[in-house]
């Protein structure tokens, strides 16, 4: 690996670690209220976001281990389950897409 | 900007994917016939990069949230059909696996944030960098402002498709059946926010990792040759 190659992913485990800093963060971004957010908003949950809300059961969901508490109720478990699902995250992203790129590079 | 399941109606997110079906097979094909071996660890680390990047939510005033993308520098450095590829993986994984934007919104997500973020900034760091120097401050500046309007311009895009929800789709009695606010309300919220916070970031971001691989190997920046490659067209073994 060359030294820019080895410093980029220094950088990389480094965001990891640090990664829970986003999880300070309490709001929703726009647009992506859940059911019940959306209601205290408009008065009613619109019958396409009734239907389609629940349409994928994510298995880490909010970045989160299974079922694992929020950041307001446990900081360390979530924090901890953040780190990990971003080293979920790098390993499958970056992982799938080194195993796609050896099989097709040129020279 | 991950949009979630239920916000967007039918013809909307079936329309995005119509549209992505064919431009992934492009990039697909790109990625066959130009990807070279130098380039696979940085691929790699431009979906590993994206997908921690967005992980890191900043809260503007008003109580929303939002993140940047990396996908200005990504296109920087591995081209924007690469960038493509990497971040739509991404997106696939974060919807798949950690609930973060929608199913039926995969290709509308990776629309925004996948051709149009890497795209506009390609474009507008070309455009901008014009003759200069690839070592000149320029350059950092070009990529600056790249990232920022990259960033703004998915917003927008976003804000459009979810703004013409309740104009596409409602009841016979007229109400929403999907994003109940129209685009007079989701434009200008999702570009202000962007704008003025996020895509600052994503400047800042854009900016610094330029800076550094600018000083570290300017051979790594999407058709920018080497110095071996240089050299060998000074003496005419190329043309």
């Amino acid at each position: 690996m060359d030294k820019l190659t080895r410093n980029l992913a220094i950088g990389l485990v480094i965001l990891i670690i640090i990664v829970p800093i986003g999880l300070i963060a309490s709001g929703t971004a726009y647009g992506e209220w859940a059911s019940d957010e959306l209601k205290d908003k408009i008065g009613y949950v619109p019958q396409g976001v009734e239907e389609l809300a629940d349409l994928w059961h994510a298995p880490m969901k909010d970045y989160n281990i299974p079922n694992g508490p929020s950041f307001e109720n446990s900081k360390p478990i979530a924090s901890a389950g953040y780190i990990l699902s971003a080293l979920i995250g790098v390993i499958i992203s970056g992982g799938l897409l080194y195993f796609i790129g050896k099989k097709v590079a040129k020279d | 900007m991950h949009i979630p399941d239920g916000y967007l109606g039918p013809h909307t997110y079936i329309a995005f994917w119509i549209i992505m079906i064919p431009i992934w097979y492009y990039a697909g094909k790109k990625l066959t016939t130009e990807l070279k071996s130098k380039q696979v660890p940085l691929l790699a680390l431009s979906a590993a990069f994206s997908f921690v990047l967005m992980m890191f939510n900043v809260p503007v005033p008003g109580g929303s949230t939002g993140h940047a993308v990396g996908g200005g520098i990504i296109a920087i450095v591995i081209g924007p059909w690469a960038a493509l590829i990497a971040i739509s993986v991404t997106l696939v994984l974060q919807a798949l696996i950690f609930g973060d934007g929608g199913i039926t919104a995969i290709a509308t997500n990776c629309f925004n944030m996948g051709v149009v973020v890497p795209f506009v900034a390609y474009y507008a760091y070309k455009l901008i960098s014009g003759n200069s120097d690839i070592t000149s401050s320029t350059r950092i500046i070009a990529a600056a402002i790249a990232g920022w309007l990259s960033l703004t311009m998915a917003a927008l895009c976003a804000g459009f498709e979810l703004g013409i929800q309740p104009i596409l789709e409602h009841t016979a009695e007229g109400v929403p059946l999907y994003m109940p606010y129209t685009l007079n309300i989701t434009v200008p919220a999702m570009v202000l926010e962007h704008a003025l916070a996020f895509s600052i970031l994503e400047a800042v971001v854009t900016a610094i990792i330029f800076a550094y691989i600018q000083r570290t190997d300017t051979s790594v920046f999407y058709g920018e040759k080497s110095e071996v490659e240089m050299n060998k067209i000074k003496q005419g073994i190329i043309a």
